[in-house]
């Protein structure tokens, strides 16, 4: 038997969406912003194993050039991305959300199952909950990363006035480098959720605009929710 | 098991149609939502722009001007380093600086600002600047472009300045400081307020020696307050302005508060 089963809030998918394209102009600000002291890499003495970005990087995404630009993008947007940041998390408080999203006790144990499961090692089905919590502590982790993606902004935006900030950061270098370093896990974070959307599939993407998830009752199989 | 208050299970073909029912408004409303999230980008990149920014943004830069300066205090110190850790300054701009510079001639112009209107331009020698009370400091240089470096300062407070020759009495006569090279090619704006803080200097000396061509001599400001762009370099004039006064860099698409 067919029913359907509420999954995402409407508040909540609102709040997911609006970040989705505020975070891309951050991001894409944040570039133009960068490139203009691009001292970043992997690697150790002379030896580069990864420079952040390589030229061909730059040109094919049209980015050399436009700090000013990227400065203005950058402190309108930032409103934008702080103002939906703090109204999810208070909306995830007060409805009881972080109950789903917080992880529990024994939650490194299950996430690890959860990718042994994902990579097709273990065989055996994942607990059927809104979240897992290899979930969980994706969600969990990407919201304390905006946290820490909006004090580091701030850490470098007002070194004076916001001087005790910066230096907790570890100073103004410090804290840049480490605003720069949240925004490639954002990448990584993206990569990944995007991949475990599709392997999910339409049903639960679905439930990311409309809300709901359908599901069959009669068929004996635990169909997990994903992501 | 049905609760009472639970409606009796709706047949498959029941639950599909409302899935579909479900589905198509909030697909729609997410269409709707993207082409007015698509509209509104439209219309921003396609305003015109106010001095090198689209003006709306331009808008938003000096409301986040306004919010920095309501916070800001004479109490809000910029952190201060060990003289150790100070180093050489990269050389960078080179704006109002390509005429050669006559030590023995240079002398500073200076307009204030009195209850009724300007005042005539008095003129002032390095000696006069160096005969305010020198102020030494190790503060953090930070470039709009995003490196920073340590660097020690010696000069005497913009503020001194003003308050022993009483260029501006009041300060809200005179909201604004216009600040420009000889040449006048290159010039910075700087709101009162910043330009009084105790650690915003009439700068002569760097790491120890008067200042060197290239890094402003005789005399350029610093203040750890802004960005470098605003530290300008070989200071020919000051005014003390009612109105917002042109800034060399704002005009080109930056922030024209550009405060830390």
């Amino acid at each position: 038997m067919k029913k359907l089963l509420e999954k995402h809030p409407l508040a909540i998918r609102w709040f997911h969406w609006i970040n989705f394209p505020v975070l891309l102009v951050m991001m894409w600000s944040g570039l133009l912003i960068y490139w203009a002291n691009d001292v970043y890499r992997i690697g150790w003495g002379d030896t580069t194993l990864l420079k952040f970005f390589p030229k061909s990087f730059y040109e094919a995404l049209h980015v050399p050039f436009q700090l000013a630009k990227g400065m203005a993008w950058h402190f309108v947007a930032m409103w934008l991305f702080v103002l939906n940041g703090i109204a999810y998390v208070l909306y995830t408080l007060i409805s009881g959300e972080w109950r789903y999203l917080v992880p529990g006790r024994h939650a490194l144990r299950e996430a690890w199952q959860v990718v042994l499961h994902d990579l097709g090692i273990r065989k055996a089905p994942l607990p059927a909950r809104k979240y897992n919590a290899a979930q969980q502590i994706a969600y969990s982790a990407v919201v304390l990363m905006g946290v820490g993606s909006a004090l580091t902004g701030f850490a470098i935006y007002k070194p004076t006035e916001l001087a005790g900030l910066t230096t907790l950061l570890g100073g103004y270098e410090w804290a840049r480098a480490e605003h720069f370093i949240l925004t490639l896990g954002y990448v990584l974070f993206f990569v990944v959720h995007v991949a475990q959307v599709i392997r999910a599939g339409w049903n639960n993407f679905r439930s990311m605009i409309a809300g709901f998830e359908l599901v069959d009752t009669s068929a004996s199989s635990s169909k997990t929710t994903r992501p | 098991m049905t609760s009472p208050d639970r409606p009796t299970p709706a047949t498959d073909e029941a639950v599909d149609q409302e899935a579909t029912r479900r589905s198509r408004r909030a697909f729609l409303t997410a269409g709707l939502a993207s082409l007015a999230a698509l509209g509104g980008w439209r219309w921003l990149v396609t305003r015109p722009q106010d001095d090198g920014a689209l003006w709306p943004l331009r808008r938003v830069l000096d409301v986040n001007g306004k919010i920095s300066k309501e916070f800001l205090s004479n109490a809000d110190l910029a952190p201060v380093f060990p003289r150790n850790r100070a180093k050489e300054p990269r050389f960078n701009g080179r704006i109002g600086l390509k005429s050669p510079l006559d030590p023995a001639t240079w002398q500073l112009q200076v307009q204030g600002l009195g209850p009724n209107g300007p005042t005539p331009v008095r003129t002032f020698s390095l000696a006069d600047i160096q005969a305010l009370p020198r102020v030494e400091m190790t503060t953090e240089l930070k470039c709009i472009e995003g490196w920073s470096v340590v660097v020690n300062w010696a000069g005497a407070r913009l503020s001194d300045f003003v308050t022993r020759y009483q260029l501006a009495s009041a300060a809200d006569l005179a909201p604004y400081v216009h600040l420009l090279t000889p040449d006048r090619k290159y010039y910075v704006g700087l709101d009162m307020q910043s330009a009084l803080h105790p650690q915003t200097l009439l700068c002569y000396e760097m790491n120890g020696q008067p200042l060197t061509p290239e890094h402003g001599a005789p005399l350029r400001l610093v203040t750890p307050l802004k960005y470098g762009i605003k530290y300008i370099k070989r200071i020919g004039s000051i005014a003390f302005t009612r109105q917002r006064p042109s800034d060399y860099w704002a005009e080109r698409g930056y922030d024209w508060y550009s405060g830390h």
